[in-house]
């Protein structure tokens, strides 16, 4: 092969992709570990990689302690109710506790954070989320994640996470190649840091031909956090836990700000209000304690956003679509309506750009809402990934094992979109979880736990030909026609997505479904992913752009097929609006308050699929509940 | 709405190539100037917008879904610590331009190189903090939240 193999050996810490999470962790590790080796692989360029890379109008994570806003607790009860009852409690408690400090030490690098000039606190747009002038909030990151590193691996798409062959189930590393020269990379490493990313573009969605590319999530986020892990034999959670965006229709601007600050509200096509209409309904389906709008009204407990989803699409359903944001009374106050247009500039700016082409001034007409298709991620207002231990002061015995934010390989550890359980994480929360990993591996390699890893040569040739194979394949078949794209013995890496989309659309709940599967649609979806997995061993890439498709595609399968098998899993509706399983139409508290885990045998492909128990937090309001 | 370059004004020298996270911007082997080669992985980021040294990139909305005819424009400039917008509608109706700050320091400043400053204890090592805790917690003298400090358990079973 004609390519060059570099290897960089002795590395102490390897962050294996640096959105949020990855520039955390980098730049923590390097307090623990001053003389360690500290070395980022990104496939792009870390000034604008990951999620975060248009910027961000605000910091969805933020306790406030500081100024007796909030407690730790306060979030952890919010993401419970909003993930209906679905989460890490320790995990997230731990990122509360800690993300305050992250946020105090943006500031200081120089993010604008705005301020409330009557009480000087950080200006709130809601609860937990305060304003920035956040455009340039990734290269600020990455800034700091440089002065940390050793090296900075640019244009490196990692495919591969590298298994010890020392000792079983420890990494040992990650192989991957470079987009630009197709070098292949070898990085041996005692501790990885996966901050890869969730996945977008797995559901078919809405948009077609060129606006294929206005996900809600980046594109670029190829659901390579799971891939890696899942294909290592990571144990992964809550992979079921796909979200549905409410957002402005087509460009996905979105309405956090709208609803929080600017006070604006949705209504339907007629002009009415909608939601309380379905709640009865609703909750019948999921039941008092996660639905009681009079207690919502009373208490400000959030009512989940899934269920709010749910409201939604029902009225859609019921024909009265589309549903509108009230903008024309916020607008009319010029500085609300100058927010309004920041907000999409610093995040979105393609829904400028499309109110902008469609002259939609929404001082003058109420603009249209739609839901998304899903994604599965866990950062945002959903907690899919994998499953890690949890800090020694906080976690029970089997959320523990040892190293914070460590999955069950030895050695490989998690943030952001890689840690299953902590939704509501958002920014800060990555950047805090990778501080948290950092530390945590540091001290891993201190105690002599990476003493001794071992990869062979003949690994490493092997992994090289399987990551070049779909150029060689190309090169055997591309003459065997005359022009074009089709060919009998390949598809090229959008022929791939464009099946993987369809697929998980039309079997997984996807939109054109309306969000709705059942166990016999789930397992036809298993055995046509199993066949796709054939062909993609098959798949052709013209040159290196290509390749990095290929391996994208890889990945969004490998998370697609971990999606669907904990999908057939959990046997009820626990988030309408999110999904539903038709053959399980209501939420079932007596078997399904459990978290799901999974594990893909590396040898086999078979999954085993299991029950972990739900610890909450309990505290003076849980007790006060209880006993009424 | 994804990007397009201009052909009088790009000059070939692939900042946009350097940047931008999907990996769309390439360089045409004939005429030696960038072009976005793959449209429907286009997240209109504007990563490639703002690095371009000539203002040779520009977008067009999305063909599935936005009309022609509008302009959103953007100059951002690191030195000054700004970024300047400008919205044109179709209509020609509201034409508009927003400023807005992009960091508060010269860049890079303001972050540590925690190579250089004192390393941590072994009591920091053996505790629970990361770095510059508890002090950036609250900005105060007080120390991290625990179950204990803050009155609760972790107990298995259902809760809302």
């Amino acid at each position: 092969m004609a390519y060059k193999t570099i290897v960089e050996d002795n590395i102490d810490i390897l962050v294996a992709g640096a959105g949020l999470g990855g520039t955390g962790a980098a730049f923590e590790a390097r307090f623990w570990g001053q003389d360690k080796k500290i070395i980022i692989a990104e496939k792009a360029n870390i000034d604008r990689s990951g999620a975060v890379a248009q910027g961000l109008y605000a910091i969805n994570c933020y306790m406030g302690t500081r100024f007796g806003e909030n407690n730790p607790e306060d979030h952890v009860r919010y993401a419970r109710i909003d993930l209906m009852g679905m989460v890490r409690e320790d995990l997230l408690f731990d990122m509360a506790r800690h993300v305050d400090s992250t946020v105090h030490q943006f500031e200081e690098w120089g993010l604008p954070i705005m301020r409330d000039k009557e009480k000087g606190n950080y200006l709130r747009e809601g609860r937990w989320q305060i304003m920035i002038h956040g455009e340039s909030y990734k290269p600020i990151v990455a800034e700091a994640a440089k002065k940390s590193a050793d090296k900075v691996y640019n244009r490196v798409c990692v495919t591969h996470l590298l298994m010890d062959e020392a000792k079983e189930n420890r990494v040992a590393g990650a192989v991957g190649f470079n987009v630009r020269t197709g070098d292949f990379h070898v990085f041996k490493s005692k501790a990885v840091i996966c901050g890869a990313g969730g996945a977008s573009n797995i559901f078919k969605p809405r948009s077609v031909g060129e606006g294929a590319g206005r996900v809600w999530y980046a594109p670029w986020s190829s659901g390579s956090a799971y891939a890696l892990m899942i294909n290592a034999g990571a144990k992964m959670t809550q992979m079921e836990n796909r979200i549905v965006l409410a957002r402005f229709k087509d460009g996905y601007g979105p309405v956090g700000a709208y609803f929080l600050h600017l006070k604006t509200y949705t209504q339907n096509a007629y002009g009415e209000e909608y939601e309380s209409k379905w709640f009865p309904d609703l909750q019948k389906m999921v039941g008092k304690e996660y639905l009681d709008p009079e207690v919502s009204h009373l208490t400000h407990r959030p009512i989940p956003t899934c269920l709010r989803n749910h409201t939604m699409i029902s009225e859609v359903n019921a024909g009265r679509g589309p549903i509108h944001m009230v903008t024309m009374h916020s607008f009319q106050d010029p500085h609300l309506e100058e927010i309004g247009w920041h907000n999409f500039l610093g995040m979105t700016v393609g829904q400028a750009v499309l109110w902008a082409a469609t002259d939609v001034d929404p001082k003058n007409e109420n603009p249209e809402l739609t839901t998304s298709e899903p994604y599965v991620m866990g950062s945002h207002a959903t907690g899919c990934g994998a499953w890690c231990s949890g800090p020694e002061d906080l976690s029970p015995d089997e959320y523990f094992w040892g190293y914070n934010r460590m999955t069950t390989i030895e050695g490989l550890f998690g943030a952001g979109d890689a840690v299953g359980g902590t939704p509501h994480a958002f920014s800060s929360g990555s950047f805090t979880e990778g501080r948290l990993a950092a530390k945590a591996a540091c001290r891993y390699i201190d105690d002599g736990k990476a003493d001794g890893i071992r990869v062979s040569e003949g690994t490493i040739e092997k992994l090289k030909e399987e990551v070049f194979k779909p150029m060689e394949h190309y090169k055997l078949y591309r003459n065997e026609i005359v022009a074009g794209t089709v060919n009998p013995h390949y598809h090229n890496p959008r022929q791939s997505l464009d099946r993987l989309q369809k697929l998980m659309d039309e079997y997984g709940g996807g939109v054109s479904v309306n969000y709705m599967t059942n166990d016999k649609l789930l397992s036809i979806g298993l055995k046509k992913l199993k066949i796709m997995e054939e062909d993609l061993e098959k798949i052709a890439a013209e040159d290196l752009h290509e390749l990095l498709r290929a391996w994208e595609v890889k990945h969004r399968h490998r998370a697609s097929e971990c999606v669907l098998q904990h999908t057939l899993f959990r046997k009820e509706t626990r988030w309408p609006g999110y999904y539903y399983r038709g053959d399980a139409m209501k939420l079932d508290d007596e078997n399904w308050h459990v978290l799901t885990v999974s594990r893909r045998d590396p040898e086999t492909g078979g999954y085993t699929m299991e029950k972990a128990p739900l610890y909450h937090l309990v505290g003076e309001e849980e007790k006060a509940a209880a006993a009424e | 709405m994804p990007t397009f370059v201009y052909m009088t004004r790009c000059d070939g020298c692939g900042h946009c190539v350097d940047i931008c996270p999907s990996d769309i911007m390439h360089i045409d082997e004939t005429y030696r100037r960038a072009y976005n080669i793959e449209p429907d992985m286009c997240w209109e980021c504007f990563s490639c917008v703002k690095a371009c040294p000539q203002n040779a990139i520009d977008v067009r909305g999305y063909a599935d879904f936005a009309p022609l005819g509008h302009s959103v424009r953007v100059d951002r400039d690191e030195e000054k610590g700004v970024i300047a917008w400008r919205i044109k509608f179709r209509n020609g109706e509201k034409d508009f331009s927003l400023l807005a700050p992009i960091t508060t320091k010269p860049w890079g400043t303001g972050i540590p190189k925690l190579k250089d400053v004192p390393g941590p204890t072994q009591e920091q090592r053996d505790s629970e903090l990361l770095y510059n805790e508890p002090k950036y917690i609250r900005m105060d003298e007080g120390g991290l939240h625990t179950l204990e400090s803050n009155g609760l358990k972790m107990e298995a079973g259902v809760q809302y």
